[in-house]
């Protein structure tokens, strides 16, 4: 799939946002006031920031209060909802915390709940899809869930949890990897399925000589090489760097600090393989691999 | 939650009004429904009614709105101001361009019209424009066939007196099995899809020839992989199995072809060869009932072909005896020529076995009587249910004719042409050679040619040469080189106009041919003499004076250029005196009319040749007085005569109800366009087929006005006219042939069909150039003008050469990979792209789709010109110096078509550059760029 | 609405004849023609003149090579494709706005435009490539199987069928009920075998794909037609001597 600025900085940003909302909302810090406001600032200018990032990607954004309507069926629509509903209830929440000082205990459980609940909403718009198989495995919610949370644990200042939940996050990761990586040839989906010709099938000239949607939106090639690169880098910044940071004793703000910047610049790489590794079967029709396949 | 969706309006409106009238986004002249809304062009479909295409449409058909709204569209009439070729002009009025062009061209006619050289393109008005050259009094006009496909329609038309081209078609609705030759798209481009879909609705079996499996040869039921250039040994290998086996229909054979006339067999006589005829001319054949000659047309005669006629001590044996005697040799048996074809002999056999099967065990028969012209009632129309169709892919080679020919003599051994289930010709043909007009080329000051420029020689008596054998026409048509060169030979016009060869021209007028790109043979260099200068600093073709309707690349290289309009803005007659329309079971011609006004200062062509044809008084076009006959071409449609009561329109004659011949009617082509911008006449079910000697379909056919008496005819296996060439070159009569072509003339003017190997591969080591490069015609684009339109260029934007896997793992090639190809003449560099459907030591690419920068309005950067290419390049009009002195043509020896296919190459990987090569400058469009984007929606 | 219904009157779709598909592209055309003048926003191109040509089709015609399992020579195939209309069509359930449907009637698929954002999230639900975004409309677009053609009062009778099938010269295109077993499309889908792509994604296409015949490219049958070469002479004196007495036979 095509690595679209906007929807990483999405993904990644409101990911952070909410994961870090959920553990406001446990009273994890227990911060009131203008530590506080300064909090909820950041969490909010995450999550929404994120938001309003991914309606970038839309093409007619005047019509997206509709995007309300469909939560019956649609993840994209629940999203919508959670995400809303999540914001609205730690606000209040916040608003307690800030402005009068009082944690609202019950709200903040539930406030965290919905923020996670957004975060696997979002997550379940990419496993839903069972012509990307690299996304349409139950880890992925898992993968994006593990993430945010350590992620919002680490802007938490909570150095221990962050340490467990960013090794849980690793190891999701990996395993996320792992099965990704052989999950098209298990979907069985080839240019045999595809056209149901009766032989060893190539494609011999596309429909046009030009590009289309479909390609731009849906047909990514990443080198092998390109991408064991990036893996390395989103593992080196996005986790164990973090992790050493958390661990070594030394000042704490500085390394947390750097912790925080080096794990969101590892995984807006990861984010980014997210969706370049990711291969849409319609590339069959095209005689196009996303990844070219393994020698 | 009740389940809800929006409610949608079912029923829209689809036009104000509907104009019918021809597509011509290609040749095929299909009938179009033209939907308006708000006077301008929504959307183009198919007349259901119109006998063509019966409601379908093509690609680029369905693109039409696209053309006529494409910004390519020149505006007005231009005058150049820049050099030749930098695409510099000014706009100018029309009076300014007409006076301008009837200064120069009647200057021209007063002294020497001969240095006048008109030649058409993609013309569909033939008829017109070959009137208005006789008229002006030049010999040099023709239009493209020369380079296109005359072989193809001269192989057929001395043969059996009509070709396959558009002159005919298999009988859809009874064939059984149908090999197809060479062909990617064709003229037919939807009656060819349309019947190929019958075919398989009945399961017909379908065998595709042709070194390419794409198209029509990818749904081909069976592919024959053939190698270039050699159907020729192919066909004749099939015609050895089927003889040998006695698989032929005699029956047909002795009543309907020249095969039981016999061939004089005297040696020492100067008519060695020629057929015995009686005293009234009639060819005789031998008695079976007498044993002694007899006129073929005797209606008790039983033609014989085992016996012979000794006479004054010479045996005189009929055709079919001599036809028997070489084709049984071995030298055609498939194990001779199957390494040559690149075809197996089981192959062969198992082709022939299956013609002779479906053939003479699954005989058609049709309940319907009919009478012959010796006046023999047949109680069946009795048929052989195999059914052939070829074109260029055998006729644009060195051998082409002779190939042709081969084709045409295994239908008529097997009896399938003209009965049910085989090939059936379209009104007006069948039409027998002898039927045709002989070329002409007597230019006088100031008057008419005496007579049409193009036709059939039927010996060294009609060749266009003067006493010392010099060509009388600027394409050296009709001479020596090329006796039969029935459509001149355009693609030699412009090289030896530059040579001043045989005479030096002034004016060169052309009208809808893209010759400084892809319709000329060595592109590069017909780019440097169209802009080569003399001495003095006057240009070698001193005048250019071109028509077209687009910003095409030969439009830079005009010193005066006249806009035509677009086809939905015109009127147009495509009629029964030019290429015909028909469909085999009725004659029928159409028109164009202005279905939409133009929105520029644009003049259809037709009517601006009235308009000059006026100005400068040419005869047939003026009165005695002076006075115009017609104003413009819908004038000139509706009243001009070419013969008493027949003119361009069959349909709706004198009062209206007089079909094919009657006074001009004036309201003509309004009832034409109330009938739906055609007309048809059906032929009668008992004159369908056997249409050369049918006596209701001649009877018919004269009623029509197709010609004034009947037609009667047989086939010629044994083409007497090449024989009389043959003479010459032997020794015989007075006109004789230089020294050099004498041989050549003897071996290839054979009355006979024979094989010989394309002309380059004696002229290059076929060791170095092992490889054979072809074009194909893509289906969703026309030539050159299918890139200015936006929806197609996306299909068809740029074309690899596609690589065979042979080639394409010997030199490890992968995607993506550009490629350097080398022929004797020249080199391009081009992407490559790998197909295994394919002949292994052929190569191949799109024809016309590469473009030059700053034609057709588009960005200089649009991939036709930075990755599109041309083949042309490497194909030159001459063969390599053989150091005789001579530069042979890179032509039939017979008919002078353009040799495009035996070209042979080599290849080899490179780094890929940065645009493919040779690439050019760009020229300046005269008419800007085209949008930035668009979204078509004419209904506001 | 965005929940598939749970039955269609109809299951009207089209049956495309691979055996016939010459690949000529005139069923791409006048499509985008009908269709960028009809339903919804018209179907642009951008840089139309340029160097990248890229516009909305609704029907684009690929076109594959073949090595046969039965052996022989490669083989071209030119495939179609638009919209599959599919019974379970995962571009409809995803769509958060309503926007893309299947209608009751006649389980046509279709986008509401004045509904959609242009998530482009339909089209990442399709296997198939048969949803193209707009790019300047920024709607989405797909083959609405002629819905205003197919029922249109302002058409005559015998036109009301999609713009494609009208136009395909080769005859390569049916249209009609698949959901009626007695319906001519539904005969010639049982007649040929005709298949579902990608039937792994459990779309249930109502488009069928009617896949090509075995070519009879081998000549193995050539014992079969031996007898109809069997020689009647090997001279040429003798064929004439066949020839007389076949000659007096007439
Ligand atoms: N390599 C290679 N070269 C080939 C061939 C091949 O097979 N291989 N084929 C050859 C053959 S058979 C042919 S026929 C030629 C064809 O080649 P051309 O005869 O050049 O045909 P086109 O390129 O289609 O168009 C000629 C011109 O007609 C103009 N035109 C289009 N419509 C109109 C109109 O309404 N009015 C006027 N006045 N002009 C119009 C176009 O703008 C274009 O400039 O190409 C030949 N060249
Ligand atoms: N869409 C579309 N239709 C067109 C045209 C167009 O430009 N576009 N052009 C029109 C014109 S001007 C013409 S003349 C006709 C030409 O119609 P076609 O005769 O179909 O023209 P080509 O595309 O040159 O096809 C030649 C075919 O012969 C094959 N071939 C080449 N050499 C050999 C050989 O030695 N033996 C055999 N058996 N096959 C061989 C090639 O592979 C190719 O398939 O098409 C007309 N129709
Ligand atoms: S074949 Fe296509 S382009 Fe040619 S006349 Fe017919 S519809 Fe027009
Ligand atoms: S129109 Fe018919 S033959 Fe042509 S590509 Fe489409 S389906 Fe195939
Ligand atoms: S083909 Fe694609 S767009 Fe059409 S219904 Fe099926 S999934 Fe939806
Ligand atoms: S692009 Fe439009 S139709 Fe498709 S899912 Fe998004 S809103 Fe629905
Ligand atoms: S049915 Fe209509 S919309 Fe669908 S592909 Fe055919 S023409 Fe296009
Ligand atoms: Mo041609």
């Amino acid at each position: 799939m095509h690595p679209a600025p906007s929807v990483i900085l999405f993904t990644t940003l409101s990911g952070l946002g909410f994961g870090l909302l959920a553990f406001l909302g446990l009273g994890m810090p227990p911060v009131t006031g203008w530590v506080a406001f300064i909090f909820y600032v950041l969490a909010y200018g995450l999550a929404v920031g994120g938001l309003l990032a991914s309606t970038f990607h839309l093409g007619n954004p005047k019509n997206a209060p509709k995007a309300f309507t469909q939560w019956r069926s649609s993840w994209l629509s629940r999203e919508a909802w959670l995400s809303v509903v999540a914001l609205v209830t730690m606000g209040i929440y916040a608003a307690g915390a800030v402005f009068l000082g009082t944690h609202i205990a019950v709200l903040g459980w539930i406030g965290a709940v919905l923020s996670g609940a957004t975060v696997g909403s979002t997550a379940m718009i990419y496993t839903q899809l069972k012509t990307v198989p690299r996304w349409n495995q139950a880890l992925t919610p898992v993968h994006l869930l593990s993430l945010s949370l350590a992620g919002g644990a680490l802007l938490a200042g909570q150095m221990t949890v962050a340490a467990v939940l960013l090794g849980i996050a690793l190891a999701v990761q990996l395993a996320h990897w792992q099965i990704g990586d052989g999950a098209f040839d298990k979907a069985g989906s080839t240019l045999g399925t595809a056209t149901r010709l009766p032989g060893e099938v190539r494609s011999f000239e596309p429909p046009h000589t030009g590009t289309n949607y479909l390609l731009k939106e849906m047909v990514h090639v990443v080198g092998r090489k390109h991408s064991r690169k990036l893996r390395m880098i989103a593992l080196g910044l996005g986790y164990v760097a973090p992790i050493v940071l958390l661990v070594l004793p030394g000042p704490h703000h500085l390394f947390g600090g750097i912790a925080v910047l080096s794990h969101l610049a590892g995984i807006l790489a990861s984010r980014w393989l997210f969706f370049a590794e990711a291969e849409h079967v319609v590339g069959l029709y095209y005689g196009k691999r996303g990844v070219p396949a393994p020698a | 939650m009740a389940f809800q969706q929006p409610k949608l309006d079912l029923s829209p409106k689809v036009s104000d009004e509907v104009r019918k009238t021809t597509c011509y986004m290609c040749a095929c002249r299909c009938g179009i429904n033209v939907h308006l809304k708000d006077g301008k062009v929504a959307y183009i479909e198919g007349n259901r009614d119109h006998p063509v295409n019966q409601g379908v449409l093509c690609a680029k058909g369905s693109a039409g709105i696209m053309q006529v709204n494409a910004p390519s569209r020149l505006r007005a009439p231009l005058k150049r101001v820049g050099p030749r070729g930098s695409g510099e002009f000014e706009e100018i009025s029309w009076e300014e361009a007409l006076s301008t062009a009837a200064e120069w061209l009647g200057e021209i006619r007063a002294k020497a019209p001969e240095k006048l050289a008109f030649f058409t393109g993609r013309d569909q008005s033939q008829s017109f424009t070959s009137f208005w050259a006789q008229n002006f009094g030049t010999p040099n006009y023709a239009a493209h066939g020369g380079f296109c496909s005359v072989n193809m329609a001269a192989a057929g038309i001395y043969t059996m007196g009509g070709a396959f081209w558009e002159f005919g078609q298999p009988d859809w609705e009874h064939t059984k099995l149908f090999m197809i030759f060479g062909v990617a798209e064709d003229h037919d481009s939807n009656p060819i899809k349309m019947g190929l879909g019958r075919l398989k609705e009945r399961g017909a079996k379908v065998i595709g020839v042709n070194p390419i499996r794409t198209g029509y040869n990818a749904v081909a039921d069976e592919w024959v992989g053939i190698t270039p250039g050699t159907d020729g040994l192919f066909i004749l290998a099939l015609v050895h199995c089927l003889l040998k086996a006695g698989r032929i229909d005699l029956d047909y054979l002795t009543r309907f072809t020249n095969a039981p006339v016999l061939v004089n067999g005297d040696k020492s006589s100067a008519e060695h060869g020629l057929l015995l005829r009686d005293d009234d001319g009639k060819f005789l054949v031998l008695d079976r009932r007498t044993g002694k000659p007899a006129p073929f047309d005797d209606p008790e005669v039983k033609p014989d072909l085992a016996g012979t006629w000794r006479h004054a001590g010479v045996t005189h044996r009929p055709v079919f005896q001599l036809l028997a005697e070489r084709y049984l040799s071995d030298d055609y048996a498939p194990e001779a020529v199957a390494d040559r074809c690149g075809v197996s002999a089981e192959r062969i056999r198992h082709i022939a076995g299956e013609l002779a099967r479906t053939a003479f065990e699954e005989t058609v028969e049709i309940d319907q009587p009919w009478t012959d012209f010796r006046g023999v009632r047949h109680e069946k129309m009795v048929g052989r249910p195999v059914s052939f169709h070829a074109m260029r892919g055998i006729s644009a080679h060195s051998n082409g004719f002779q190939t042709c020919r081969a084709l045409h003599v295994l239908q008529i051994l097997l009896g399938s042409v003209e009965v049910p289930g085989g090939f059936r010709f379209k009104p007006p043909y069948p039409k027998p050679v002898e039927a045709h007009p002989k070329p002409h080329g007597n230019a006088s000051a100031n008057g008419p040619l005496d007579g049409p420029h193009l036709g059939f020689t039927h010996g060294p008596e009609d060749l266009l040469i003067d006493d010392e054998g010099r060509a009388k026409r600027i394409d050296k048509a009709f001479t020596w080189e090329n006796p039969m060169s029935a459509h001149g030979m355009m693609h030699m016009v412009i090289s030896n106009a530059y040579a001043q060869d045989p005479y030096p021209i002034d004016t060169l007028f052309m009208y809808m041919a893209n010759m400084a790109w892809n319709s000329t043979m060595n592109t590069s260099g017909v780019i440097e003499m169209l802009t080569a200068q003399d001495d003095d600093g006057g240009y070698r073709i001193p005048r250019i004076i071109y028509s077209d309707a687009y910003s095409s690349e030969m439009v830079a290289y005009a010193d005066l250029v006249l806009p035509d309009t677009t086809y939905l803005e015109r009127h147009d007659c495509i009629s029964l005196l030019d290429r015909p329309i028909c469909e085999a079971d009725g004659a029928a011609d159409a028109i164009r009319w202005p279905v939409i006004e133009p929105d520029r200062d644009v003049r259809g062509f037709q009517s601006v040749l009235i308009d000059l044809a006026n100005r400068m008084g040419l005869p047939g076009f003026v009165e005695a007085d002076g006075s115009p006959k017609w104003v413009d071409y819908a004038d000139y449609i509706t009243n001009h005569e070419r013969r008493p009561g027949v003119g361009p329109l069959a349909g709706f004659r004198g009062d209206g109800d007089a079909t094919g011949r009657g006074a001009p009617n004036p309201d003509q082509i309004d009832r034409y366009i109330e009938n739906g911008g055609f007309f048809i006449d059906h032929v009668p079910e008992d004159a369908q087929y056997f249409k050369p000697w049918n006596k209701a379909y001649q009877d018919w056919a004269v009623g029509l006005g197709l010609y004034d008496a009947p037609q009667h005819y047989l086939f010629s296996l044994y083409v007497e006219p090449m024989r009389k060439f043959q003479l010459a070159a032997e020794g015989h009569g007075e006109r004789q042939p230089p020294e050099h072509l004498r041989a050549r003339l003897k071996h290839v003017m054979d009355p006979l069909p024979i094989w010989y190997p394309p002309f380059e591969d004696d002229a290059v080591d076929t060791d170095e150039f092992s490889i054979h490069a072809l074009t194909q015609r893509p289906m969703a684009m026309y030539h050159s003008w299918g890139t200015q339109n936006a929806w197609l260029r996306q299909i068809h934007g740029y074309n690899p050469l596609y690589l065979p896997t042979k080639i394409w793992e010997a030199k490890a090639f992968a995607d993506g990979d550009w490629a350097r190809v080398t022929s004797v003449h020249g080199a391009i560099t081009v992407p490559v792209a790998h197909m295994a459907a394919l002949n292994d030591n052929t190569v191949w690419t799109w024809n016309a789709i590469g473009k030059r920068k700053g034609a057709w309005a588009l960005e200089n950067d649009a991939p036709e010109a930075t990755k599109g290419f041309l083949l042309n390049h490497l194909i030159h009009e001459l063969l390599p110096a053989k150091g005789d002195g001579l530069r042979w043509a890179n032509s039939d020896p017979i008919t002078g078509q353009a040799a495009w296919f035996d070209l042979r190459v080599k290849i080899e990987k490179t780094a890929a550059p940065a645009e493919a090569q040779p690439s050019y400058p760009p020229i300046t469009s005269p008419v800007g760029k085209g949008a930035k984007s668009l979204a078509w929606k004419v209904a506001k | 609405m965005t929940t598939l219904p749970t039955h269609t009157e109809k299951k009207l779709g089209l049956v495309i004849d691979l055996d016939t598909c010459v690949g000529c592209h005139a069923c791409v055309i006048s499509c985008k023609g009908w269709n960028t003048e009809n339903y919804g926003v018209p179907l642009s191109d951008t840089d139309p003149y340029g160097a990248d040509p890229t516009g909305t089709f609704l029907n684009r015609v690929h076109s594959y090579e073949v090595i046969p399992d039965l052996g022989g020579p490669a083989q071209l195939v030119h495939m179609p494709k638009s919209c599959l209309h599919c019974e379970d069509a995962p571009c409809v359930t995803v769509c958060p706005t309503g926007a893309s449907y299947k209608r009751v009637e006649d389980g046509i698929v279709l986008v509401n435009e004045s509904d959609c954002i242009g998530c482009g999230l339909c089209a990442w639900a399709c296997p198939y490539g048969a949803r193209e975004m707009d790019q300047l409309a920024g709607v989405m677009k797909k083959c609405t199987l002629c819905v205003d053609r197919i029922y249109n009062e302002n058409l005559p009778e015998e036109d009301r069928q999609p713009a494609c099938v009208r136009t395909c010269p080769a005859g390569a295109r049916h249209f009609g009920d698949l959901g009626d077993p007695d319906s001519d499309v539904s005969q010639l889908v049982a007649e040929r075998g005709g298949v579902d792509l990608m039937p792994e994604q459990g779309t249930k296409p109502v488009n069928k794909y009617l896949p090509p015949r075995p070519k009879q490219d081998r000549a193995e049958e050539v014992d079969i037609l031996a007898p109809f070469l069997e020689p009647v002479a090997d001279s040429p004196q003798g064929l004439l001597g066949w020839i007389d007495r076949a000659l007096e036979k007439l």
